[in-house]
């Protein structure tokens, strides 16, 4: 498989905690790959340098074979790589779907200043996306009224219609309920796949890790430990010692 | 055609008719419509969350260009020096806007209130160019060549200051609902994400600042023309703190707010100050305390309630 995303012995540190140290990972096009690891060991840190929210002290992110690791997150975010964020960040006093219509305008051409936002081929497409993540009779709710699971997959759908290549989640279950995390999932994964979207997700629910992901990357104190298709890692020693027992 | 639709055409007439009932409002209302597009464009700021206690340099700088255009450049065509003057405060705007846009909260209204001052020093003192605090006279402006006295000229200025409103709000309205019209409105609720869909909110917001300038030049240039005369106080922070007052108390929900706003404190303030010489002040603060109290979201908040408008959510909020 072609590399799409690859970093470089990654370092950077907060206050002489090192939060990435030395890291290097690459992610392939078409891979859906989880990173698990204890809370602070850096997996976070790592999706904010690879969409430019942190610059490393050192090493370097390619995306193919572009460096990104100097630029702003909106330069990134045009060059193909989209994120969904832990507390979803979405337009609160916007819609649904005027939020996922911006996104598309954004990826678009956001510089017209006299053409509505609404215009029918926004609202199609907007309305496809928000069909496929099963949205559709959210489409004129205000986005800062959601539920949180429903929050989540706005965020997503936003995230979606930039038509990324590479899509960065920061635990897309968390503050989901017990019930509603596989069927969410299972929603998203489909999206993901209808789209040839490439995946990169944080995660702490093993039994999320362990159905949906192609390859999992385990952090700890700011290092790769281990790598590898989850039924494989959830095997070694040292991942069941330091980190599923932590979790 | 809905109840808005009736509303705001039922306005729209009433302005056209107020100076054949009543002469003596004409110019009034001319000032009014003049600094009610300098309050729509605080309004626009004001739907990014950023509030802008500097905006009379821009109708300053309107008012002024209007006065060098037409007394040391030889412009004296009334279409020529609105658009031109507008322009002049456009490029002040975005030249300005460069470097405060990027700050936000107090820091953007200090900001802005600071940059104006220094405006207002600089054409208080320059007196050999601006005429220091005596100002600059402006003479009655040509209309395609023709010279009208001043009667005919005002008649003239008020109803194309009418059709402006038109065509402003027409504009503005379209604006606010493109998609840079709505990055303006999402850098109040996320600039974070906003940045993540790989838009430059500094770029949504200088071309928010651009038009919201351009619409204060306007205005000056309109209020030069009418008075005929320019003077520093155009720039003074009580200016800018009467465009934010005009445009908060008018409601920034609808684009006809701050208008609304400019008729309604002009009108007050003229009636106070023609009856109650001694008490205009009072006059004018109880009146805004009653419609502050009674319509939290301005007097644009009345005509959604006639309109039957009630679903407020998603709007922009202060």
């Amino acid at each position: 498989m072609k590399p799409l995303l690859k970093a470089e012995g990654l370092e950077v540190s907060f206050g002489g905690v090192k939060a990435a140290d030395g890291v290097n990972l690459t992610i392939h096009e078409g891979e859906f790959v989880a990173i698990i690891g204890p809370n602070g060991s850096g997996k976070t840190t790592f999706l904010n340098l690879c969409t430019g929210y942190l610059r490393p002290s050192s090493g370097t992110v390619w995306l193919e074979d572009r460096k990104i690791t100097a630029m702003a997150p909106r330069l990134i975010a045009r060059k193909g790589i989209a994120r969904a964020f832990q507390i979803p960040q979405l337009f609160t006093d916007h819609t649904v779907i005027e939020n996922v219509m911006l996104a598309l305008a954004a990826h678009r051409n956001i510089w017209e200043a006299l053409t509505p936002l609404n215009r029918p081929a926004y609202v199609e497409e907007a309305m496809e996306l928000l069909e496929l993540l099963g949205l559709e009779e959210h489409a004129k709710t205000i986005a800062g009224t959601l539920p949180e699971g429903l929050r989540k997959l706005a965020d997503v759908t936003v995230a979606m219609a930039l038509r990324p290549r590479l899509l960065l989640l920061d635990e897309p279950t968390s503050g989901v309920s017990a019930l509603e995390r596989f069927p969410l999932m299972d929603t998203l994964m489909k999206a993901m796949r209808a789209q040839n979207i490439t995946a990169l997700f944080v995660e702490h629910d093993m039994e999320i890790v362990e159905k949906y992901a192609d390859r999992v990357v385990v952090w700890d104190s700011g290092q790769v430990m281990a790598e590898g298709r989850p039924d494989t890692v959830m095997k070694d020693p040292r991942v069941l010692k330091s980190v599923v027992g932590a979790l | 055609m809905t109840r808005f639709h009736i509303i705001l055409a039922t306005g729209l007439v009433a302005m056209v008719l107020a100076p054949l009932v009543f002469p003596s409002i004409q110019f009034v209302l001319t000032i009014a419509m003049a600094k009610g597009f300098a309050a729509l464009g605080v309004a626009l700021l004001l739907r990014a969350g950023l509030i802008s206690l500097g905006h009379a340099m821009f109708f300053a700088a309107g008012a002024y260009g209007a006065a060098f255009l037409a007394t040391r450049l030889g412009v004296t065509d009334i279409l020529l020096i609105l658009l031109l003057s507008t322009v002049l405060a456009t490029v002040v705007g975005l030249i300005v806007g460069m470097f405060l846009v990027r700050y936000r909260a107090i820091f953007f209204a200090m900001l802005n209130l600071a940059v104006s001052m220094v405006a207002y020093s600089l054409v208080s003192k320059f007196y050999g160019i601006t005429g220091g605090t005596d100002g600059i006279g402006v003479p009655v402006p040509t209309v395609f060549g023709a010279v009208l006295d001043k009667a005919a000229f005002d008649n003239l200025l008020y109803y194309l200051a009418l059709v402006l409103v038109v065509v402003v709000g027409v504009f503005v309205h379209r604006y606010l609902h493109s998609p840079l019209g709505h990055a303006l409105s999402a850098v109040h609720t996320n600039e974070v994400r906003l940045e993540y869909l790989g838009v430059s909110a500094w770029s949504a917001l200088l071309v928010g600042y651009g038009i919201s300038a351009a619409l204060a030049g306007l205005g000056g240039a309109i209020a030069a023309t009418s008075i005929g005369h320019v003077l520093p106080e155009y720039a003074f922070w009580t200016e800018s703190g009467h465009f934010v007052l005009t445009a908060v108390l008018g409601g920034i929900a609808g684009i006809a707010g701050p208008l609304l706003g400019s008729i309604f404190l002009e009108v007050v303030h003229t009636a106070a100050v023609g009856y109650f010489a001694e008490a205009w002040n009072m006059i004018v603060g109880i009146t805004l305390l009653v419609v502050i109290f009674f319509l939290p979201r301005g007097l644009f908040g009345l005509v959604e309630k006639l309109s039957g408008i009630k679903d407020h959510q998603g709007e922009p909020k202060l």
